[in-house]
């Protein structure tokens, strides 16, 4: 990247801005400081002011070859350096290397006595000679309200403070200068009214005894900027923070799908599992196997060979991987392949925006290509439903941007409606499955459905499921008629079936013996009816053969008998 | 000393007195080239100077243009500023030395009021 190499970025209008390096600042800033201007950061006693001071500098020395001078008021060099060592910055190696000055302004009150006129002279000069033995780019004024309190004659310091910006700006110099937020005003002393090209206010607040330090940029003139507030971060690797505005609605959608790491799950969501960078929820009531289903789809993720990031907000991470064994998911094997990582914190370790920030550092520093985050209910214990629902998105949002998979479970409580997520998020869920207890006859069964998928011809059946010690496997779907049974009902349901189909098939058998029995009966009569008709025929042809015989006899014997009376033949 | 003398002062509080009078003065004042303002200050410091440290000072004149570094090494934010390095306690004075009653008070040549 060009800017990586200078430094610099222009806007829209020609204003040149120094980037600071710092994580999300320069995203807000819409690419850094004012370049060449001073820049005023206000803020109270441990608000982080010198440590973004410091790390402008650093940063700019190490990234952008722009040494800096950081003029200390209060803390002396050592003292600094010491500071800020935790956060890996070496100040002593920077000095040597000639990018960083540190000039520590020591003004003692009680030695000092105003004896007629005087200017600042003096600071001016030690500056120009800081910033040309080094080439300096950046200067940063730490605290220059000390010399408020050093210096008795008001008049004098504020006529030298308006000529000292004046200067730097003439220096073209990028400068940062801190100051004490006061009672009512911007600054204790009113600096406000001399530097006005770029005002940073920061914030330490604590509510429901969560502290969350907040940043926002008070005004910036000739440039647009972030008008949030914006959280930040002060960690391990300095300051980063998160802009909330990002929320847009433009991310990319991935046609490629990813297994659940359940097969048949996938089968129920239309075959292949759901899309890459979409967003899942598991809900359901306690003890219901959210995690499992969690611990599976991080188990396919790293099968894959993907990273995979598991946000564990309930458990250690040696409680999951323990429990994964248990249903036969070895997660500690990729935790030492450095393809899964565990972040486990305490909900109520840090506020709602602080996790954000963390989460955000985390992701990228590592690119999962997932992320799970188990569970996200107990977020609701630092911060309202809208405030959690308003920080999921941001951060759904910012995991689809990059196409990151994610998968969160949330708790749902036993009583009123399962549908109800705690946080009302399902609405920005891509992919909702539900998960139930189902109590019959005397004992729970599991059950899921998914209640929602986007843009998948997913299964509308509520599916039995149960966990085994080889992990979640979806209990065959009941076809039988009738309602759908699970656990043992389901089991005495399908014997009972099969006791009647047995039955009913013996009842075919009987039927059919009957009919062919029929038929037997029904052929040995018709045999039985010939026999006789024959028989008959037998006879009546006899009778019938007698009869003519008799007939002739009778005929013959007449013939005699009209011999015999002479009967005469009638012509 | 300006301190008006009480009979009974001890020996040892007179001792400690002449040894402030022979303290010997090591003074810098540091300038910023050829202004008005420095110009004023130097006449000033050395009419102060003479008047009150005849012989038994030492003031040392340094223009931070030219030694820039030496700005930091005094911890110079003012100028024109006058450091009492002798006798101890280290002591500043910025301005043009005009304000002659407090420069006097505080070289200890004057008691507080």
């Amino acid at each position: 990247m060009a800017r990586k190499k200078t430094g610099m970025v222009l806007s829209g209008h020609g204003l040149k801005k120094a980037a600071t390096g710092i994580q999300g600042l320069d995203e807000i800033t819409g690419g850094g400081l004012p370049r060449e201007r001073p820049t005023l950061i206000c803020g109270s006693a441990g608000s982080g002011k010198t440590l973004l001071a410091m790390e402008f500098l650093v940063r700019g020395a190490r990234q952008y070859n722009e040494p800096g001078v950081f003029v200390a008021f209060e803390e002396n060099a050592e003292e600094l350096s010491k500071n800020v060592a935790s956060l890996g910055f070496d100040l002593n190696d920077l000095a040597r290397k000639k990018k960083l000055i540190i000039d520590y302004v020591y003004i003692e009150r009680s030695e000092i006595e105003e004896t007629g006129e005087y200017d600042l002279e003096g600071l001016f000069i030690r500056l120009d000679h800081a910033i040309r033995s080094i080439g300096a780019k950046r200067v940063v004024l730490d605290t220059i309200e000390a010399l408020f309190s050093g210096l008795p004659n008001q008049n004098i310091l504020r006529a030298e403070l308006r000529r000292l910006f004046r200067w730097l700006k003439d220096k073209g110099v990028t400068a940062m200068i801190t100051a004490e937020s006061g009672n009512g005003t911007l600054t204790r002393h009113g600096l406000e009214e001399y530097v006005a090209d770029c005002v940073i206010i920061l914030d330490h607040r604590i509510t429901d005894q969560i502290s969350t330090r907040r940043m926002r940029i008070l005004k910036y003139r000739g440039s647009v900027h972030g008008t949030n507030e914006y959280p930040f971060l002060i960690d391990e690797s300095g300051i980063s923070v998160m802009p909330i505005t990002s929320v847009s609605l433009d991310h990319p959608a991935s046609t490629e799908m990813i297994a659940t790491g359940i097969p048949r799950l996938d089968a129920m969501l239309g075959g292949k599992g759901f899309y890459r960078g979409s967003s899942m929820l598991i809900s359901g009531t306690a003890g219901t196997g959210k995690t499992s289903i969690a611990m599976h789809l991080a188990d396919a993720t790293c099968r894959r060979g993907e990273k995979c990031l598991y946000l564990a907000s309930e458990e250690s991470k040696n409680q999951v991987i323990r429990n994964g064994r248990s249903i036969g998911i070895d997660l500690e094997k990729w935790t030492k392949k450095g393809l899964l990582r565990f972040h486990s914190s305490r909900p109520t370790f840090y506020g709602l925006e602080m996790h954000l920030v963390s989460i955000h550092k985390i992701v990228n520093e590592m690119s999962p290509a997932v992320v799970v985050f188990d569970p996200i209910s107990n977020l609701t214990a630092v911060g309202s439903g809208a405030e959690v629902q308003n920080m999921l998105m941001r951060l759904l949002d910012f995991l689809k941007f990059r196409c990151i998979t994610s998968l969160c479970t949330s708790l749902t409580s036993g009583s009123g409606p399962i549908e109800l997520t705690e946080v009302g998020i399902s609405s920005i869920m891509d992919t909702w499955i539900l998960l139930r207890d189902n109590e019959y006859g005397g004992e729970r069964t599991r059950v899921m459905y998914i209640l929602k998928s986007r843009g998948m011809a997913h299964s509308n059946q509520v599916r039995e499921f149960v966990i085994t010690s080889k992990g979640i496997d979806l209990v065959d779907v009941y076809v039988g008629a009738g309602t759908v049974y699970t656990g043992a009902a389901r089991v005495v349901q399908e014997l009972k079936e099969n006791a009647e189909a047995v039955a009913r098939s013996q009842d075919t058998g009987r039927l059919q013996k009957e009919l062919d029995r029929n038929r037997l009966i029904m052929d040995a009569k018709i045999t039985e009816l010939r026999a006789e008709f024959e028989s008959r025929e037998e006879e009546l042809k006899n009778a019938i053969r007698q009869q003519e015989a008799k007939e002739k006899v009778l005929a013959a014997d007449r013939g005699i008998i009209a011999k015999t009376r002479k009967a005469d033949v009638r012509k | 000393m300006a301190t008006a003398q009480p009979k009974k002062l001890t020996k040892k509080l007179e001792k400690s007195v002449r040894e402030m009078k022979l303290r010997k003065f090591v003074l810098k004042l540091y300038i910023t080239g050829a202004t008005p303002r420095s110009t004023r200050a130097i006449l000033n410091i050395r009419e102060i100077c003479e008047e009150h440290l005849q012989g038994r000072y030492k003031l040392e004149i340094i223009d931070i243009f030219q030694k820039p570094v030496l700005a930091r090494g005094e911890q110079i934010i003012a100028a024109p500023t006058l450091i009492k390095k002798l006798p101890l306690p280290l002591r500043r004075f910025i301005g043009d030395m005009s304000d002659r009653e407090k420069i006097l008070i505080g070289l200890d040549l004057r008691p507080k009021k």
